[in-house]
């Protein structure tokens, strides 16, 4: 593992992406520096399309960048990817019908042989009782509710131990209830697990919730516009939500992306 | 381990779709009722045929009757059943070389792009020729054996499933594919742990299409050239005007098809459990 203890959990300089169409060239992402620290918990914030789900990728080697350079953990995407110091969540929860939970769970050791060669510091059947859903491991995912799935798929990302939580609006496609219910729960793993998570939203209330730092992106071609330090204590707390510091990240995050658009 | 997610503790809004089976089994969808309905259709059908027979006079040998179709069932076993049994060799026969040469090229295909466009458009050509006409010919190339019959039955189940299949690989989620870059799977492991998975309730489409239509095949071919055969009964009945005996070869050769198509509609219920299709005939 040439991966470094001590390096930035990623560390972004001046990517840039284009994507070649039959009638010119889309520009989607635009000078993005960024470092991120190991343990931080940072948010990417902006509107839809703008570009964050392709920043997100990049991070995760799934497309490589036309310009700039990124490393995960002081090495390349490409290297953090095959050593599993990354794990992702995406806006769906991509779960293989065919598979129980806890199969889903415990794909990534199957595949490259991982869990014959490593020792996972939690079993599958662990990480669905960290994720809340103890007693539905033979479950399927058809017999599961959308909340349910994507609680899987966080179990799923987190069973090869990586090193960096990489998530893509993971909540975005579940109602208001749902949604607040899994931010607390993925505030309470994330409090026991202590992994760096970048994670991509539309919803500002969201992104200050969870998040130590908050990156707002401006529509495409997307560039930071701005980065909000959360200074709110951990645990954070539902009732958080009411008071006056919450609204004024809230207000300045708001101001921040009508500014950028 | 409780006895299943139903009976597991279930927290608040998210409950709402972890036991979508008990609600609906209710008496409309209720199988008893279903075969007790379809039975009532078919018994109608059959007494409306006999009725019709009985009051307009018509002759024995221009149509027969259902009783007298029954009665031929019975008096005739013997004839049906030795002329069914090389129907079924050359359908079953038919039906595993065509579907198992589709599939083969079908991975091939979502594999090697090349290859694709080589082969895709010869495959399409030869569905194009009518399967009527390839019969004869054959014939004269295969000889008067089973060869030419299993191979018209394969032709014919080839193309659906070939189609389905290519479908059925390519629809992999993009998402499910990023998944697996992320986790540095292999082909091969994309192909065992996503395509293939992905791709089977395409292929069981496919597969009820085939098994008609490689009875079908079979019997066509056998009208080319053969002295055996439901096709060979059913040429034979006809010229000789035993009406009955056609209509009885008919019933069987339907009845066939129908247990051809239920194996493959279980072995879908029970190899692909995660997309039920309900296929009853």
């Amino acid at each position: 593992m040439s991966v470094m203890v001590d390096a930035p959990a990623i560390e972004l300089g001046d990517v840039g992406m284009s994507f070649a169409l039959p009638d010119g060239v889309l520009e989607v992402l635009r000078g993005i520096t960024l470092t991120v620290r190991q343990g931080e918990f940072v948010s990417l914030l902006g509107p839809s399309g703008c570009g964050k789900s392709t920043l997100l990728r990049v991070i995760a080697d799934i497309l490589p960048p036309t310009q700039g350079h990124a490393a995960v953990l002081g090495a390349s995407p490409a290297e953090a990817r095959r050593t599993r110091a990354l794990g992702m969540v995406f806006q769906q929860p991509v779960l293989l019908p065919w598979l129980s939970a806890e199969e889903n769970v415990a794909l990534p050791l199957r595949i490259g042989g991982w869990g014959a060669h490593h020792t996972p510091s939690a079993s599958p059947e662990a990480l669905l009782r960290l994720v809340g859903l103890e007693g539905f491991n033979r479950a399927h995912p058809r017999q599961l509710s959308g909340g349910m799935q994507q609680r899987v798929a966080i179990a799923r990302a987190l069973v090869s131990d990586p090193k960096v939580l990489l998530m893509d609006e993971p909540f975005g496609a579940l109602d208001a209830i749902t949604r607040d219910r899994l931010n607390e729960e993925l505030l309470r793993i994330w409090g026991q697990v202590r992994r760096t998570v970048v994670f991509v939203t539309h919803s500002i209330a969201e992104a200050v919730y969870l998040s130590m730092r908050v990156v707002v992106m401006s529509p495409r071609p997307a560039r930071i516009r701005k980065i909000v330090e959360i200074d709110l204590p951990y645990p954070r707390q539902p009732k958080m939500k009411d008071t006056p510091e919450f609204t004024r990240y809230s207000a300045e995050l708001r101001a921040a992306l009508e500014d950028a658009s | 381990m409780t006895a299943g997610p139903a009976a597991a503790p279930v927290r608040g809004a998210e409950a709402a779709a972890a036991s979508p089976v008990a609600s609906r089994a209710l008496d409309r969808d209720n199988p008893a009722r279903r075969t007790l309905l379809s039975l009532l259709g078919i018994l109608a059908v059959l007494a409306l045929w006999q009725a019709v027979m009985v009051v307009f006079k018509v002759p024995h040998f221009i149509a027969a009757t259902p009783l007298e179709t029954a009665g031929a069932l019975r008096d005739q076993a013997k004839t049906l059943a030795i002329n069914a049994w090389p129907t079924i060799l050359e359908t079953i026969g038919g039906f595993v070389a065509g579907n198992v040469i589709a599939i083969v090229i079908a991975i091939g295909f979502v594999h090697n792009r090349t290859f694709r466009h080589t082969v895709y458009p010869l495959a399409v050509a030869v569905r194009t020729l009518p399967i009527v006409a390839i019969s004869p010919i054959l014939v004269l190339l295969l000889g008067n054996g089973y060869a030419p019959k299993i191979a018209i039955a394969a032709l014919i189940t080839f193309f659906p499933t070939l189609v389905n299949m290519v479908d059925g690989l390519n629809a992999v989620d993009a998402q499910a594919q990023e998944l697996m870059h992320v986790l540095s799977a292999t082909k091969w492991e994309v192909f065992r742990y996503l395509r293939w998975p992905t791709s089977l309730p395409y292929l069981f489409s496919a597969l009820r299409i085939a098994s008609t239509a490689s009875l079908l095949g079979a019997i066509v071919a056998e009208w080319i050239g053969s002295n055996k055969g439901l096709g060979y009964l059913i040429l034979a009945a006809t010229y000789d005007y035993r009406t009955p005996l056609l209509y009885a070869t008919m019933a069987v050769a339907s009845a066939l098809a129908l247990a051809l198509f239920g194996v493959i509609s279980l072995l879908e219920n029970y190899l692909v459990p995660w997309r039920r299709t309900g296929g009853t005939p």
